[in-house]
């Protein structure tokens, strides 16, 4: 309550609240009304909102000069024989045909495993484990594990399947590596996934006699499946993007053989990005090939979020 | 009477067999499962401690904060700090520019645009997330460091300007993101309270919002900091490998990801002290992310306001 507001009421006096003359009212209570206060303070606020906006604006303008930049680089080495033909020490001749392949390779391996372990651990989180202790340590231990640095996961990778199983930087070791960094992903995705499968339907499924696997099975997975494959193509396409583990694992610069079996040493897009743009000293040209792969990579995963969205907007029931 | 007696043994023999098969089997396999997830972390300490441990026990600690590195000389010195400094410093440009347009973006998206241009804007800020840390390390090398040579001469073509700039791009959407979602989540009871007593919307924002969201906004900024510093491709390529102990951003710097990088593909015999010293270094970032991580889980939950 106002200070003249109390002055009228102390005074006993709430009859005169009523008068129209506020000018009048407003001097006799000796309350000021500042109209250049009121403008500066909407002219601060008017003005601070057209900055605040230069903010997103700013992400924008260096998201169109990123892709501008890099087709502009990439413009006229990008053609079917880059993409068809494989390393070459000349830049005119070189292409990313093993590189398309060492991905492929690779999400053949990280795509499996990451699904059978990410979903069995949603399930077990969201189905099986009793609220308490394990479940919580598990939980807090997938989200710790999302923030750990790639790098590190490469320096496991290296330690534990690069010399200690033997894997070298083979496909296996560099797609199991990948795994386990994008586990915490696919973990989270289905178990936000399962979560959002309704009580009622598991409820029927118990009426008609099933039991928890057959449920989980023929009810929850089906119903939460669009949001785990939303979730497994956006860890896909973060994995497609990863560079570092791979380089940690020591993936060889030059590699003119193309991969026949996982246990292969292999190159991968980031990989062939990373080395042309470190030798673009020796050779200019070599920073347009990396732009033409860039642009590669960038489509492709282009693609796969435009597959994500569709299955989210699509095969997502709502019940 | 007997066919009574048929009917209990048939499901009798029922429960007998789903117990067999999926209700003690699938638990456990379940269960095992999602110990992988435990496993790799331990097996993440377990790999940097044993042989951090042995890098340790050969190098002697006065060495190890020293300020001289030099892992290939023909005498070895293991000075860790020229990698301290480089981190941060790097991480420290990337936070100048992701931290001040990151909340201004959230302050705009959240208090002051519409819902169409909200719903316009933030998938843009989701691409700019989506980029791989290559990319940016391309274009920071490429393009950014070219043109920052134009506006300071004495720029290396290797620096810690540009890579630090560069990662604060790519940091703005994570900012942005989380203090959005923090300020959001002020009721808008609140809002709507300090607006009808006659507050513009600025006033609202720095006098309500923020103060109601401060948990998750400063939760978001030590998120940010933790991933300038375990942040890899883009300071190995733009920021070189100079292992001179220097503050001058400049001139090149080499950051404790990037000194894993540079030794592992110039690839370091199993065996040796520097192979041994990837794994301190590794030690040491694990434990500065890991810090990181837990200060922000602690800030979100400590000082959440519960409305």
């Amino acid at each position: 309550m106002s200070a003249a507001k109390l002055e009228f009421l102390r005074e006993g006096r709430e009859d005169t609240m009523l008068e129209t003359d506020q000018t009048h009212a407003f001097e006799r209570y000796k309350v000021k009304i500042d109209s250049g206060r009121i403008e500066r303070r909407v002219r601060l606020n008017n003005g601070l909102k057209h900055l605040f906006s230069l903010s997103t604006v700013f992400a924008l303008v260096v998201l169109a000069i990123l892709l501008y930049r890099i087709g502009v680089q990439s413009a006229g080495w990008l053609d079917l024989q880059f993409l068809t033909s494989n390393l070459s020490r000349f830049a005119d001749k070189a292409g990313i045909y093993g590189a398309i392949l060492g991905t492929v390779y690779l999400m053949l391996i990280v795509v499996p495993v990451t699904l059978i372990l990410g979903v069995s651990t949603a399930i077990y989180l969201e189905e099986y484990a009793a609220k308490g202790r394990i479940q919580r340590f598990i939980k807090v231990n997938i989200s710790n594990l999302a923030s750990v640095p790639s790098v590190i996961f490469g320096l496991l990778g290296l330690a534990v399947f690069g010399r200690m199983l033997n894997l070298g930087s083979s496909i296996l070791a560099g797609g199991l590596t990948m795994s386990l960094l994008v586990l915490p992903t696919v973990v989270v995705a289905s178990q936000e996934a399962i979560k959002a499968v309704p009580g009622f339907l598991r409820e029927a499924s118990y009426g008609m006699g099933a039991d928890k696997w057959t449920t989980i099975r023929k009810v929850v997975l089906p119903v939460a499946l669009p949001g785990i494959l939303t979730g497994s193509i956006l860890a896909m396409s973060r994995a497609i993007g990863e560079t570092a583990p791979l380089v940690v694992l020591g993936i060889p610069t030059l590699i003119l053989k193309i991969p026949d079996s996982v246990m292969d040493d292999f190159t991968a897009l980031p990989i062939q990005i990373y080395y042309w743009t470190l030798d673009t000293v020796l050779t200019p040209e070599y920073a347009n090939l990396a732009a033409a792969t860039i642009v590669v990579l960038l489509a492709v995963l282009f693609i796969l979020n435009s597959v994500a969205i569709i299955i989210r907007n699509k095969f997502q029931k709502r019940f | 009477m007997s066919q009574d007696t048929h009917v209990r043994q048939l499901i009798q023999t029922n429960i007998l067999n789903k117990k067999h098969i999926s209700d003690r089997f699938m638990p456990k396999f379940f269960f095992v499962m999602a110990f992988v997830s435990v496993f790799t972390t331990f097996g993440i300490i377990i790999t940097l401690v044993t042989d951090a441990a042995k890098f340790f026990s050969q190098v002697p600690v006065a060495q190890v904060f020293s300020t001289k590195l030099a892992p290939l000389a023909a005498e070895p010195s293991f000075g860790i700090l020229p990698l301290i400094t480089g981190t941060i410093i790097t991480s420290m440009i990337a936070m100048l520019v992701a931290v001040p347009v990151g909340l201004t973006a959230a302050i705009y998206l959240s208090q002051f645009a519409s819902e169409r241009t909200r719903r316009t804007l933030k998938p843009i800020m989701e691409v700019l997330a989506g980029i791989p840390t290559i990319v940016y390390g391309f274009f920071a090398y490429s393009f950014v460091t070219p043109l920052l040579m134009k506006l300071i001469p004495t720029l290396g073509a290797k620096n810690a300007l540009s890579p630090g700039l560069v990662m604060g791009i790519m940091i703005i959407p994570l900012v942005a993101s989380l203090s959005e979602d923090a300020m959001n989540a002020v009721p808008n009871i609140m809002r709507e309270g300090a607006l009808g007593l006659g507050s513009t919307r600025l006033e609202v924002t720095f006098k309500v919002v923020i103060p109601a969201a401060i948990s998750g906004i400063m939760s978001s900024i030590v998120l940010a900091v933790s991933r300038a510093i375990g942040e890899t491709m883009i300071v190995t390529i733009a920021s070189g490998s100079s292992k001179n102990f220097t503050l001058d951003i400049t001139q090149s710097m080499q950051t404790m990801t990037a000194y894993i990088v540079e030794f592992t593909s110039g690839d370091a015999g199993s065996g040796t002290v520097g192979y041994y010293s990837l794994y301190a270094v590794g030690l040491i970032l694990f434990l500065f992310t890991l810090v990181m991580n837990l200060i922000a889980q602690h800030i979100s939950h400590k000082y959440r306001e519960e409305y």
